[in-house]
């Protein structure tokens, strides 16, 4: 019953942008947490000793502390990011395209 | 219900007295069992009054589509918060150090590919498990029937790990017997999940949360106290005191090989995204926005938990290692690696807050095994009763039936898988449940939302190879194969069989796609462009019911 909808949808040039635009952002954030997260995981495997060693002189907190920790705080400011552009951003053209087909939105 | 309900507490209570002889140490803790029975009472009446709302399918499923965001996040953590990664993790920190923490991060990166990749078009295309996604141009047979098996089997395993804490926990605190302990959690949390579906299994969930990340947040605080607010204080106090030294502050066994680390990692990160009972809490919010919001407070939430663990673990190395009084005549701990969490609360807090911290890791586990039963019955009712058996034709009312007889069954099963794997480690059977979440469920469900030439045959073939594969491996590998059946030597010598497994899906499923010349292949890549249109915009999904 939402056939002719999604070929009004589709036919519109802005819902094209919209889905390029997003698959792009999210693409780009997926690529940033994989990259990061594998880089970490293979210095594990390859060279732990790096993480091993100390933040600074003396110190007995070694740099694998901070640097997953970090990790943990990306993951989550990654995700506040995403949310932010997409709930605002992407939902108003989407909101906009949909009065356009005469679809309700919240 | 409750009068049932209060006989089987008392009579727990009346066999603690029975096992007190044998089990001396544990003295009855008053304080841990007045709060238990306070948190089994307040969900007993959240069940109440969740039965009262759940009349329809969309009710029992997905608490009517009305849960918020927030709400959301907080529930998807709480899955996630569960014991094996409250007690696992910080006993993993506890006995290697910095080797939990990297368990933990593993956990927490599946979120972010969750939400970029799989979470808003889940919610779009959904309406009551993953599997309707999968099989929303598809041949329905064939891939529900796939899917709730890869459901089924990751339910399962989880609740093993879920069981076996549970038992051990119970054990300690109460001083029940094992079996007697499985048999308490088993029937508490088929009386939730039967009577108050998704509601009541959502809000016993946000509520032990809370109830955790409060405890948890002042263990670490009290630890720091303890260590005058200082990290370099309370490592080097650590080093000093652990039997491996400077060893905890650097990556050490958990991960030995390029194999297993990426294999880990894969298992963890697309394990998260094809675990049914989270997959299933994207269907209780209203809207793709919602279902943002959701994970953006659970990876915060999750986040924060896992910082909190790892300040647990060093605390107990710092209070528990060094305290006879929770030690056996050997150095280890009474009750195992797994109670390190649990006797730091007493280090730091006395019996209050240990019965504090106890009855709120028994709420734990109560919160999960519901979700997950709810999540096993769900692919038991909706995808393979109502969707396969009865192919659409069905009454309402028997879906629910059927869904409540699957609730009880499952759970029998659970507490007998739960006496026979009492002695495993309970992070790693996790960890076997990613295994098949990843090989089985992700592939077919992501590719399902991206791939317009996915074709049944595709998706069956190929899901099915992921699926046996990593069961195979696991039986073959080092944990069932050596540790369980008393084998020398593993015929599959890794413990995680992600990275294979996952690729053989993926390669299974393109070539089993690409090679379909069927005149039905042709109509599900026809079919692929409304599809897309709705997963992009949400026009003709499900949305809340209205009460």
């Amino acid at each position: 019953m939402y056939a002719d909808i999604y070929d009004k949808i589709k036919a519109d040039s802005e819902f094209q942008t919209l889905v390029k635009e997003r698959r792009a952002f999210s693409l780009k954030l997926s690529f940033i947490i994989l990259a990061l997260y594998f880089s970490f995981i293979l210095t594990i495997a390859y060279a732990p000793s790096i993480f091993a060693t100390p933040i600074f002189e003396g110190s007995v907190i070694s740099l694998g502390i901070p640097v997953g920790i970090g990790l943990i705080l990306i993951a989550f400011i990654l995700t506040g990011v995403y949310v932010k552009r997409a709930n605002h951003d992407f939902d108003a053209t989407l909101n906009r395209l949909k009065e356009d087909v005469g679809v309700q939105h919240d | 219900m409750i009068k049932m309900l209060s006989l089987l507490l008392i009579s727990s209570f009346l066999l603690a007295d029975a096992f007190n002889e044998e089990v001396q140490k544990q003295s009855l803790n008053i304080s841990a069992i007045v709060m238990f029975i306070l948190f089994v009472g307040a969900t007993l009446v959240i069940t109440y009054w969740a039965a009262k709302r759940t009349s329809t399918a969309k009710d029992f499923y997905t608490a009517g589509g009305g849960i918020s965001g927030f709400q959301n996040g907080l529930a998807i953590a709480g899955d996630y918060m569960s014991a094996a990664s409250f007690l696992g993790i910080s006993a993993l920190v506890y006995a290697n150090g910095y080797d939990g923490l990297i368990y933990s991060i593993g956990f927490l990166v599946g979120w972010p590919i969750i939400l970029f990749m799989v979470a808003e078009k889940l919610r779009n295309l959904g309406k009551f498990t993953f599997a309707d996604v999968a099989s929303y141009r598809l041949s329905q047979k064939p891939i529900r029937i796939l899917a709730s098996f890869g459901a089924i089997a990751t339910v399962t395993l989880y609740l093993i790990a879920q069981m076996v804490g549970s038992g051990k926990l119970i054990q300690l605190l109460f001083g029940l017997d094992y079996e007697v302990a499985v048999l308490l959690v088993g029937v508490l949390m088929i009386l939730y999940v039967t009577f108050g579906g998704m509601l009541a299994t959502t809000w016993v969930q946000i509520i032990k949360a809370v109830l955790l990340l409060s405890g948890a947040s002042f263990m670490a605080f009290m630890v720091m106290k303890n260590m005058g607010f200082s990290f370099e204080a309370l490592f080097a106090k650590a080093i000093e005191v652990h039997p491996k030294a400077e060893a905890i502050m650097a990556p050490g066994g958990l991960i030995s090989d390029p194999v297993s680390a990426i294999s880990l990692a894969i298992a963890l990160m697309f394990g998260t995204a094809g675990l049914p009972h989270i997959l299933m809490r994207f269907f209780t919010v209203s809207n793709a926005k919602e279902a943002r919001k959701s994970v953006f407070y659970a990876t915060g939430f999750i986040g924060y938990f896992y910082m909190l663990t790892f300040i647990i673990g060093f605390g107990a190395i710092v209070l528990v290692s060094t305290n006879p009084e929770y030690l056996e005549a050997g150095k280890a701990l009474i009750g195992g690696n797994n109670m390190a969490a649990i006797h730091l609360s007493h280090a730091i807090g006395g019996d209050l807050f240990l019965g504090f911290i106890s009855a709120v890791a028994f709420a734990t586990i109560l919160a999960v095994v519901s979700g997950l039963t709810l999540a096993g019955a769900s692919a038991i009712s909706h995808d393979l009763y109502a969707n396969v058996f009865v192919s659409g034709k069905h009454d309402e009312k028997k879906e629910m039936k059927v869904s409540k007889i699957a609730t009880i069954v499952l759970g029998l099963v659970t507490i007998l898988l739960g006496i026979a794997f009492e002695e495993q480690n309970i992070a790693f059977m996790v960890g076997l449940a990613f295994a098949i979440a990843a090989s089985a469920n992700f592939p077919i469900l992501f590719l399902s939302i991206y791939w317009s030439k996915l074709t049944t045959r595709g998706a069956f073939y190929g899901g099915s190879l992921g699926l046996l594969t990593a069961i195979i491996l696991v039986i073959l590998g080092p944990i069932v194969w050596v540790d369980i059946l008393g084998n020398a030597q593993a015929l599959f010598p890794y413990k995680y069989p992600a990275l294979f497994s996952v690729s053989l899906a993926f390669v299974g499923i393109y070539l089993f796609s690409i090679t379909d010349k069927s005149p039905r292949a042709k109509e599900e890549e026809a079919a692929f462009e409304h599809q897309f249109i709705r997963s992009e915009t949400g026009i003709g999904s499900e949305g809340a019911s209205k009460h």
